[in-house]
């Protein structure tokens, strides 16, 4: 990949007819126009996801499955529809096989707090991958404590893959759990989940996927992938913070102790004792982020009204421009560069450390993430402290990844390390 | 030249580049009385702070890890200006840079160490500058957890 870029061979850089859809692209940063490429941190808001949520308030907020009056049963029509609308997004079965949560932490830990210490006895093992975010490491790591079970780590090789064969070898009969990332959020690696989910049902291990980073970027389907357990949040979806969802298999689920009591989620309370309601009620006690749910179903009829396979290929497109662009860089080094990507840029930049480019570059209004992307153990594997990260939406273009080379480019003129190519 | 390429210039003057490329005192010290690791979880930035104490007065002090260049220029410019005073000179010393990044600037002749002012234009950046002092004053009460700048 360190080939100098040839503009004649390099892929035409694609556009999406997006931007005006993104009210916040028009606001300067620094008094310079906002390049934003921090979208594997969080996703700017289209026009239609900040409209559904503030028409939610204005024209439907009630609580649900409460009243007999009618804003309260619109209002549950509303949030039920959301329900089915994330179905239908990533292909499960059933709409109650869809858990709303505060975002794909939540959903893990639900699936560690529940399932996981129902489950898992001392000696049992879960397997999970070097690329892991923190949020599907920690919560295993404390669901070791408690039960005793063994966390094992699939290694990934040079480039930023997990290799089948390693990973095949850590799974055993006591193997119970694996728990895998789709999208890397560090580096864009894309694992092959369906065949990792394959490989641990041979063993009798059930699999939750961590899709935090995939489910904006390709298309997700939970028959094709087969896995037991996908999480995900919506404010990497264009839609806003604070919902996200757990999908759980219905055989699962139903098996499932519930995690936080309280409201909604039971079906009978006396003193002596409360029997629980069925999934999806089960899992979420109390009011519910219902605007929130409603607008992540904005977000996703935005996303499909677009299309994933222009989002794909426009994405893909990107990071092929952007990876020339950014390889000719002298002194620049790319850190993954795994053969199945999806749209993240991790780089280093000689003799200048990812915080003071990160400084550097803001400036310049161009966004990006400096740091270990909370994947410690990630980047100790790599022998960093951490990485620069560039990570696109359908929003950005070439003009951005030009914005981000000049920027880049003046970072080096200011340190005095900047060679020609 | 907009305000911010101003402020960016402020940020990163020569010195800091001279002080991040060849930091002063940069080394372990095995024969030190005190010393203390210093950590920002956030960035990455990893520094043990040594010192040599003799009559409550800063003997000897040196640093090793890695950070960026305002962490390890600010570091390297800490030991210059420690070295020679008293705990409580340091203490104090401390407390007014800190309020110089973060506060009504005191009135005080800061030496080498005012070339890092312009850290004060940067509020996610005043953590890389503070974290060598942070570590430094653990050192010196001998707290032995990690110095945090949060």
């Amino acid at each position: 990949m360190n080939t100098v870029a040839d503009p004649l061979r390099a892929p035409a850089a694609t556009r999406l007819p997006v931007a005006d859809d993104f009210p916040i692209l028009a606001r300067p940063v620094h008094g310079r126009r906002l390049v934003y490429l921090d979208n594997g941190a969080t996703t700017q808001k289209p026009t239609a996801v900040i409209e559904a949520e503030a028409r939610f308030y204005r024209e439907s907020n009630a609580n649900i499955h409460r009243g007999v009056h009618w804003l309260s049963q619109h209002a549950t029509e509303l949030y039920d529809a959301a329900r089915a609308t994330v179905q239908r997004f990533i292909g499960a079965a059933r709409a109650d096989e869809i858990i709303f949560t505060r975002g794909t932490t939540e959903a893990i830990n639900l699936v560690a707090n529940t399932w996981g210490r129902k489950q898992l006895t001392a000696g049992d093992e879960i397997l999970i991958t070097t690329l892991e975010h923190h949020s599907n490491i920690v919560p295993w790591q404390m669901l070791c404590e408690q039960t005793g079970a063994v966390l094992k780590v699939a290694p990934v090789n040079e480039i930023g893959e997990v290799e089948l064969d390693s990973f095949d070898a850590l799974l055993s009969p006591r193997t119970r759990l694996v728990a895998i990332t789709h999208i890397s959020n560090a580096l864009g690696t894309v694992n092959p989940v369906a065949e990792m989910v394959a490989h641990a049902h041979a063993v009798g291990a059930v699999v939750l996927v961590d899709g935090a980073q995939a489910v904006a970027h390709q298309a997700v389907d939970m028959q094709a992938l087969g896995c037991d357990f996908y999480a995900f949040s919506g404010h990497k979806l264009y839609g806003p913070t604070g919902i996200g969802v757990l999908y759980g298999r219905a055989e699962l689920l139903a098996d499932m102790p519930p995690w936080q009591g309280g409201g909604d989620m039971i079906r009978t309370v006396s003193f002596e004792r409360s029997t629980y309601a069925e999934a999806p009620q089960r899992f979420e006690a109390g009011t519910p982020n219902i605007a929130g749910a409603v607008a992540l179903a904005a977000a996703i009829d935005y996303v499909q009204a677009l299309g994933m396979d222009r989002i794909v290929a426009h994405e893909h497109a990107l990071l092929e421009h952007a990876t020339a662009a950014l390889s000719a860089i002298p002194g620049l080094r790319m850190v993954g560069t795994a053969a199945h990507k999806a749209g993240i840029l991790s780089f280093m930049i000689e003799h200048i450390h990812p915080h003071d480019l990160g400084t550097i570059l803001d400036s310049e209004g161009v966004a990006i993430r400096a740091g270990h992307h909370c994947a410690m153990p990630l980047m100790t594997r790599f022998g960093i402290p951490g990485t620069a990260r560039a990570s696109l939406a359908v929003y950005n273009d070439d003009t951005d990844i030009a914005a981000l080379v000049t920027a880049i480019e003046k970072a080096q003129t200011l340190f005095g390390t900047r060679k020609r190519p | 030249m907009s305000a911010m390429d101003g402020n960016l210039r402020e940020l990163y003057q020569e010195v800091i580049f001279d002080h991040n490329r060849q930091p002063r005192n940069f080394h372990d010290m095995p024969e030190a009385d005190h010393h203390a690791d210093g950590h920002n979880p956030l960035c990455g930035d990893q520094l043990t702070v040594y010192l040599r104490i003799n009559n409550d007065v800063i003997e000897d002090v040196s640093f090793v890890g890695h950070g960026c260049a305002i962490s390890t220029a600010s570091a390297s410019l800490m030991t210059e200006a420690v070295k020679g005073k008293t705990v409580a000179e340091v203490e104090a010393l401390f407390k007014d840079f800190h309020a110089l990044l973060t506060e009504t600037p005191p009135e005080r002749d800061f030496g080498k160490l005012a070339v890092l002012t312009g850290v004060r234009e940067f509020p996610a950046r005043v953590k890389c500058a503070t974290l060598a002092w942070h570590t430094l004053h653990n050192a010196l009460i001998g707290d032995h957890d990690p110095a945090r700048t949060e």
